[in-house]
């Protein structure tokens, strides 16, 4: 067991990991955060998106205990103060959702797209989102959402 | 998938993980993870201790060290991309690195590990390859530096030893008219390569000079296409050469593409980047 120190959505959690916990099992299953979903479990899909840092990261591909010390960001944390994220509200406004699995996953991917000033164009978008699947396809109306947040972010 | 049971130790420093890699027979370094890690969720690697390099910040960086650009190992492939100074004097290195997996892959994924890890399919290997680059290596005896194509020995195969770490990159200085082109065909947007082909052209005012002319996942390493090389240095002009590229690798056939058809890709592909690579 190891001592891992790790903020996620802003609180401090102090947690005695196996080193071979992956960073999704860390969320769901010790902290509680089941927004954030198993999709592959191969890296492939991106359901599994966080914020590690800021960035997008696959939370299946990354331990728990590579993550001491770091700054996290699920979809739980994304709204403040009762006010959906800019993304999560194009989102909404844009049904750029259908079962909802990818969801978080494709915000968050969408959230550090959009803060590395990446989300530039329609196809550097659809670019951008390669990482994640959605198995209901509704592709294109995850792209429009995305669109809309990047030019009210900007 | 959770992977099996091993230890876990943060390396301080260089030596530090020299020396828990030589404390224990099957330990391995942990980088970004991005090979290791799903490798060992599937059991296909199933270390007893992971050394964790990936919080040596000191070999981070690219730098410009006079006739040459050191990349350190640890430099990840979105650092890669967005170096100014690989842009401007090695831009093969950050267009390859920009087609590696998707955004969340590259703000993991390092250059160390993804030539340590010695996969075909991978894009950095050809393109060190077809660079003439160098990989500084560093072990329990001191360093050592093994040209690009001494490296690559075989699939999942290089020349580093189970203790050693590779620490820099060396890649060339570009003069201003050698051209290059990474061109990459793959059955899904984030995927590995069916195949790709790595060029660089000297322009010499309107006609080509030598070229050289990587291969990524036609054969069990990186390869050159050293026919199609001599051919245009020969005097060939592209569309006589490109037929020659194929000659001397030998692709596997899986469910992405049959060998004949990975053939025939490296042809076409190897065309459009030496066309690209020229300017035309
Ligand atoms: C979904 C997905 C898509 C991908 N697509 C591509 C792609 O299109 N093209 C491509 O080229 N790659 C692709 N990759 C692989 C990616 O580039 C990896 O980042 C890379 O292969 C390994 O780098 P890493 O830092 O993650 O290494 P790790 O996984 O940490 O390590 C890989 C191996 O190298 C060893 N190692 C690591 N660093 C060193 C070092 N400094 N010295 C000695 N040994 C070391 C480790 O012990 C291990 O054996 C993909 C990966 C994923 C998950
Ligand atoms: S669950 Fe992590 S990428 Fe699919
Ligand atoms: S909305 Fe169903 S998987 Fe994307």
């Amino acid at each position: 067991m190891r001592h891992v120190a790790l903020t996620v959505n802003g609180s401090r959690h102090e947690l005695e990991l196996e080193p071979r916990e992956l960073l999704v099992y860390v969320l769901r299953e010790r902290l509680g955060l089941t927004g954030t979903t198993i999709g592959c479990d191969t890296s492939s899909c991106g359901a599994c998106t966080v914020l590690v840092g800021g960035e997008s990261v696959k939370s299946c591909t990354m331990l728990g205990v590579q993550a001491d010390g770091l700054e996290i960001t699920t979809i739980e944390g994304l709204a403040s103060n009762g006010q959906l994220h800019a993304v999560q509200q194009a989102f909404h406004e844009h049904h750029a959702l259908q079962c909802g699995y990818c969801t978080p996953g494709m915000v968050l991917a969408a959230v550090s797209l959009i803060e590395e000033g990446k989300a530039t164009s329609e196809s550097a978008i659809r670019e951008g989102l390669e990482g994640n699947l959605c198995r209901c396809t509704g592709y294109h109306n995850i792209v429009r959402a995305v669109s809309a947040a990047a030019a009210g972010v900007s | 998938m959770i992977p099996a049971t091993f230890d876990y130790e943060v390396a301080e420093s260089t030596e530090h993980a020299l020396e828990l890699l030589g404390g224990r027979e099957d330990a391995k370094l942990l980088a970004g993870g991005h090979s290791l890690l799903p490798a060992m969720k599937l059991r296909l690697a199933r270390p007893s201790l992971l050394v964790d390099i990936g919080r040596l910040r000191d070999l981070s960086y690219v730098r410009d060290a006079g006739d040459h650009i050191a990349i350190g190992a640890l430099t990840r492939h979105k650092d890669v991309v967005e170096a100014p100074l690989l842009q401007e004097h090695c831009p093969l290195v950050p267009s390859a690195a920009g087609q590696v997996g998707d955004p969340q892959v590259r703000h993991r994924g390092t250059i160390g590990g993804s030539l340590a890890h010695g996969d075909p399919a991978s894009d950095l290997p050809t393109v060190m390859l077809t660079l003439d680059a160098e990989m500084v290596i560093r072990g329990p005896s001191g360093e050592r530096i093994v040209p690009a194509a001494q490296f690559f020995s075989g699939v999942f195969q290089t020349a580093l030893e189970p203790t050693e770490l590779l620490v820099e990159i060396r890649v060339p200085k570009l003069p201003s008219t050698t051209g290059c082109s990474y061109m990459k065909m793959s059955r899904r947007a984030q995927d590995w390569a069916t195949v790709a082909v790595a060029t660089l052209v000297e322009r010499r005012n309107g006609s080509i000079g030598r070229a050289a002319i990587g291969l990524t996942n036609m054969g069990a390493t990186p390869l050159r296409a050293t026919q199609a090389e001599e051919a245009i240095a020969g005097g060939a002009a592209i569309v006589d050469a490109a037929p020659l590229i194929a000659s001397g690798s030998e692709p596997s056939s899986d469910t992405a593409a049959s060998a004949e058809f990975r053939r025939h890709l490296a042809t076409v592909l190897g065309r459009r980047a030496l066309e690209e690579a020229a300017g035309r």
